[in-house]
Parts: structure tokens; C-alpha cells; sequence
């Protein structure tokens, strides 16, 4: 059965895109900082929050071919709708580095080539200087070309298989899917790199001083837990509206589990990089923590809050996660919990004392994003059937059960 | 008239969860099965109510977390602060990030630990206990159902024989007891 997308679910995706990105141009206007800085930051953020969900989603979804997964056949197609949002992401976020590397803002300040310039001793910056072999324009712009050309290529490369299997039955569809296992996990391999560098140049390289061997999980449990979030009321949505009626109780109750055992996975990262620099102590290393426990308290322990012990106590009983409108309920606030992290992620360091709180901006820019996001993915769902119609795997996860 | 018990004894799982799934629309209530291995899918057919395993599991984490705070509290803030690289320890709350890893390792511990024991109790498996399994094929390649008389009073002994001949049965053993 293939997906249409109603009316009603247009208009309230362009509405809230127009909304959003008017509230935006107002915050634009009250953006007093140097360059626009806030705006570009904001713009960063929800441009990687969204990039982050399909990249997560894709991770995912790559996973699943290559654990040879049964029972995630049925939504797979969702995981593929929400994947067609990468490309998107991405232009968003090449704008913003193409940008920085324009100097049109300093949201990456050691793109400021004045920095790492001995002879000019007023802005010279001898630590900055020091990571040049890694953060230097051109290595940079490969890596960045590098991650988003692998990424989408394998996105394209992996819808293109699926379609293609709905037509194929016997031989060819086993030989198919065997090429997709392998295929899936040599992308595993990139991903693995790639993930925890791009967070490394994106997001870290924004406190340039600061460094975390820690980052780049942190940052990936966060996407992974963006994707799994995303999909589980992405399936609920689709049920209620009386589509994928194959996908049962027990689909979702896994798709919930997911969602409570990644929110943990971010904790334990979370909480691994902190403890280690909070009980060092060295002044350099937990002045990043001091910025933002000191200034932005609430800011940081709200976030910690949503994103560990909502899920823990909300999540952990059976019923909970067998319950669409709980469910629905607990995954957009650690949605916007995760928001929240990739705010106090980016904000303290792009804008340093002049970011007291989040907001016109932020928020505006996060709705018209959603607006966006929601009108993609959509239109990438209605352009296949919501259920693989042939698949090896495919009876094993209509007859899902636990 | 004595109690008697029925041992049906049938070759494969599937065949049997379709045997029991029979009996059980024609009202019959089927004991028990055993089974060399966990069969999907047979615990809502028989009745089985749901484990409450997770419950006793929740119970003994929260309790090593409890444990675990407190005996921190008392031994590195109330009874002899310490002074480890400088942090402080005039209050629980500013050293605790430090008593974390702790406190998540021993609310494992007694979580895995608890259940485990509560399984192997509460099914009578603990070392040494003697084996309630009425055949010892069935810990090999047979999986056996268990009818009695004393849960059907509406079926006598004979008619649930005749319609266990009904299904793909192995073999049927009628015991008193």
C-alpha cells in the first residue's frame, strides 16, 4: 500500500515551515552579535540536528542489513524515508562551513586564517597554530566532501537496492540481499571513521582549544538516538492513520527498546567524557564544562535530565513501550532533549558571553526545520510501497513476535 | 476415582503447539510442557501468565543502589572523609559524580545476581535439587505436554486420550498418581 500525503499533513508541514522561518527572520533582526554569529550558529544547529537523524537512521539502517535483522523489515521503508532528509542536511550544513570558510561569521574561529598567522600578534594563537596539520582548510573541505559524498552515495546506493528487491523473487533476490549485507557492512567501516571525525571538525573544533578522544560517541549516540526516536513515532503516526497494518505490537515495543537502550548509551558516553575531566581537573580541559555548568545550568542539567532519566523511569516497563501515546509522548521530549544537547553543544562556544539563553532564532529555526524535514520525508515515503514487497526475511518479521 | 496424569509426548514443537492450541478451544487445561529448549510462542496458547522476573529484577537494582549510596555516604563523607586528589568531601552531592561507576556497577551487580537466583528458586533448579521432569527424553529430543484429571473435571481421562490420538502425538502415557 503506498502512502499519500493527505492534505492536512502538507499544510500543517508548510505552515510550520513558514512560521518557523518567520520567527526566524525576527530573531534575525534582534541579532545583535558580531556577523550574524548567532544566526549562523542556530542555523548549524538545526541544520546538523536534522542531518543527524537521517545519519543516525542510515547507521541504523545499514546495521540492519548487515546483523541480517529480520524483524525491521516491515519498517524499513520508514527508516528509508527518514534517510531521504540526508541530502537536505547536508546543504544546510555545507552552507554554513562554505560560510565560515568565507569568513562571513566565526562560529569555526580557526577559520580565521589570522590566527595561525605568526606575524600578526594581536589575533596569533600559538594552540590553534599547533592543529593546523589536522584543521586546515583544504584537509578539512576533503574530509567534509569525503563524509557527505560517502554518506549520500550510500543512501542512494541502498534505496536504489530496496526498490529494485521489490521486484526481484528467488535467486536473484538472495543474491541481492547477500550484496547488500556485505555492502552494508563496508559502510559500517566508513561509518565508524567518519562519524566520530565529522563531529570532531563540525562540532568539537568550535571550542578549538578543547579536545575529547570521548566526542565523537557522544556525538553518534546522539544522532543514533535522534534516528530511533524519529522512526518509532514515525511507525506510530503511519498506524494511526491506518497504514502498515502488518506492523504489530510487538514491532513497536521494539522500536521502543531501542529508544531506551540508545538514551542509555548516549548517557554512559555522556557521563564517560564528564566524570573523566571533572575529576582531572586540569584547568584547560574542564573550563568547557565550567562554561556551561557555572553559565548555562539549566541549560545543561535540563537536557541531562531529559535525555537520561525520562527515558530510564518512563520507559523501562513493558507497557510503557506498548503504548502509542506514551510512547509518542516520552519520544518528542527527548527530541527536543536532544535539541537541547546540540544547543549547549554549539552555543557556549560560538557565541561565548553572548549566549545567555536560546531563543527567538533557535526555536524558530528548529520549527521551520521540523516543517521541512516532516514535507521530505514524506514525499519520500509516498514514493514507494510502505511494506518491501519482496524480501528473504520478509515472512519471518510479519510473524514478529515477543 | 483416582487423579490420573497424561503424558503426551510429540517429536517437534510446532507439532505440539498445534496439538495444545486444539485442546485448549476444546477446553481442555493443559499443566505444563517440557521441553529441551524454550518453544516460542506456547506461553499465551497454555496460559502461561507472564513473568514477573522483571519486577523482582527492579527490586534488587534499586536495592544495590541504595546500598551502594549509602555505604559510600558512610564510609568516604560521614565516617572518615578522604581526600582524594583534592575533591571534596564535606558533601555527598559535590563528590558524587565519583560514586557513579560504583553505584552503577553494584545495582547490576544485585540486579543480575537477585534474578538470577530468584530463577533458579522459584523453578526448584538450584544445584542438587532433584529433577521434576517426568521423562528424561525430554531434556533430549521429545517435548512432552502435561494433562491432569484434577484440572478437567469436564473431561474424563479416556476422551482427552482419545482426542490427543486425534492430533500428531508421539506416544501417551497415562499415570495415577
Amino acid at each position: 500500500m503506498n502512502f499519500t500525503f493527505s492534505k492536512r499533513a502538507r499544510t500543517i508541514s508548510l505552515t510550520l515551515m513558514v512560521i518557523g522561518f518567520a520567527m526566524a527572520i525576527l530573531g534575525f533582526a534582534g541579532d545583535h552579535t558580531e556577523h550574524h554569529q548567532n544566526t549562523w550558529a542556530a542555523l548549524f544547529i538545526n541544520g546538523f540536528f536534522f542531518f543527524g537523524i537521517a545519519l543516525g537512521t542510515l547507521f541504523f539502517y545499514a546495521l540492519q542489513y548487515a546483523t541480517e535483522t529480520a524483524w525491521t523489515v516491515m519498517v524499513k521503508r520508514i527508516y528509508e524515508g527518514i534517510i531521504g532528509y540526508l541530502p537536505w542536511g547536508a546543504a544546510v550544513i555545507v552552507i554554513c562551513l562554505l560560510a565560515g570558510s568565507f569568513g562571513w561569521h566565526h562560529v569555526w574561529h580557526w577559520m580565521d586564517h589570522r590566527v595561525t598567522d605568526p606575524n600578526d600578534v594581536e589575533h596569533y594563537d600559538p594552540i590553534i597554530a599547533g592543529k593546523m596539520p589536522f584543521l586546515n582548510m583544504p584537509f578539512f573541505w576533503v574530509r567534509a566532501i569525503a563524509f557527505l559524498g560517502t554518506f549520500i552515495f550510500a543512501a542512494r546506493w541502498f534505496r536504489k537496492q530496496s526498490l529494485a528487491m521489490d521486484n526481484m523473487t528467488g535467486e536473484t533476490l538472495v543474491r541481492t540481499h547477500i550484496m547488500n549485507y556485505k555492502r552494508a557492512a563496508l559502510f559500517l567501516v566508513f561509518f565508524a571513521v567518519f562519524s566520530s571525525v565529522l563531529s570532531w571538525d563540525w562540532i568539537m573544533s568550535i571550542d578549538t582549544h578543547w579536545f575529547s578522544t570521548l566526542f565523537g560517541w557522544y556525538v553518534f549516540a546522539g544522532m543514533w538516538v535522534g534516528g530511533m526516536v524519529t522512526a518509532v513515532v514515525l511507525a506510530l503516526y503511519l498506524k494511526s492513520k491506518g497504514y502498515l497494518p502488518q506492523v504489530n505490537n510487538s514491532h513497536i515495543h521494539d522500536m521502543g527498546k531501542w529508544v531506551f537502550a540508545i538514551s542509555f548509551l548516549w548517557t554512559y558516553l555522556y557521563f564517560s567524557q564528564f566524570m573523566l575531566y571533572w575529576y582531572a581537573d586540569i584547568p584547560e580541559e574542564v573550563i568547557y564544562f565550567q562554561v556551561r555548568i557555572n553559565d548555562h545550568p539549566w541549560l545543561m542539567w535540563g537536557m541531562f535530565f531529559i535525555n537520561f532519566a525520562l527515558p530510564m523511569v518512563l520507559l523501562m516497563s513493558r507497557d510503557a513501550k506498548r503504548n502509542p501515546r506514551f510512547l509518542i509522548g516520552v519520544g518528542a521530549l527527548i527530541f527536543i532533549g536532544h535539541w537541547l544537547d546540540l544547543c549547549q553543544m554549539v552555543l557556549p562556544g560560538a557565541l561565548g558571553d553572548h549566549f545567555h539563553h536560546i531563543g527567538l532564532l533557535e526555536i524558530g529555526l528548529f520549527v521551520g526545520f521540523l516543517g521541512l524535514f516532516i514535507n521530505v520525508v514524506f514525499r519520500e515515503l509516498t514514493k514507494a510501497p510502505l511494506t518491501v514487497v519482496h524480501h528473504p526475511y520478509l515472512e519471518e518479521s510479519i510473524h514478529h513476535q515477543i | 476415582m483416582a487423579n490420573k496424569v497424561i503424558y503426551a509426548v510429540y517429536e517437534d514443537p510446532e507439532l505440539l503447539k498445534s496439538a495444545a492450541r486444539k485442546l485448549v478451544t476444546a477446553g481442555v487445561k493443559v499443566r505444563d510442557v517440557f521441553s529441551p529448549f524454550p518453544v516460542h510462542g506456547l506461553d499465551p496458547i497454555i496460559g502461561i501468565k507472564r513473568t514477573r522476573i522483571a519486577i523482582a529484577s527492579f527490586m534488587f537494582g534499586i536495592t544495590g543502589t541504595s546500598l551502594a549510596l549509602l555505604g559510600m555516604y558512610y564510609m568516604m563523607i560521614y565516617d572518615w572523609p578522604m581526600n582524594i586528589g583534592g575533591k571534596p568531601n564535606n558533601y555527598f552531592y559535590q563528590n558524587l559524580p565519583a560514586f557513579i561507576p560504583v553505584t552503577f556497577e553494584f545495582t547490576v551487580l544485585c540486579a543480575a545476581h537477585g534474578m538470577a537466583l530468584t530463577y533458579l528458586i522459584r523453578n526448584k533448579t538450584l544445584p542438587g535439587m532433584p529433577a521434576r521432569n517426568p521423562d528424561p527424553r525430554s531434556t533430549d529430543d521429545k517435548f512432552i505436554m502435561e494433562l491432569r484429571t484434577e484440572d478437567n473435571h469436564g473431561h474424563s481421562a479416556e476422551a482427552m486420550t482419545s482426542m490427543l490420538r486425534e492430533t500428531t502425538v508421539f506416544e501417551i502415557n497415562e499415570r495415577q498418581c
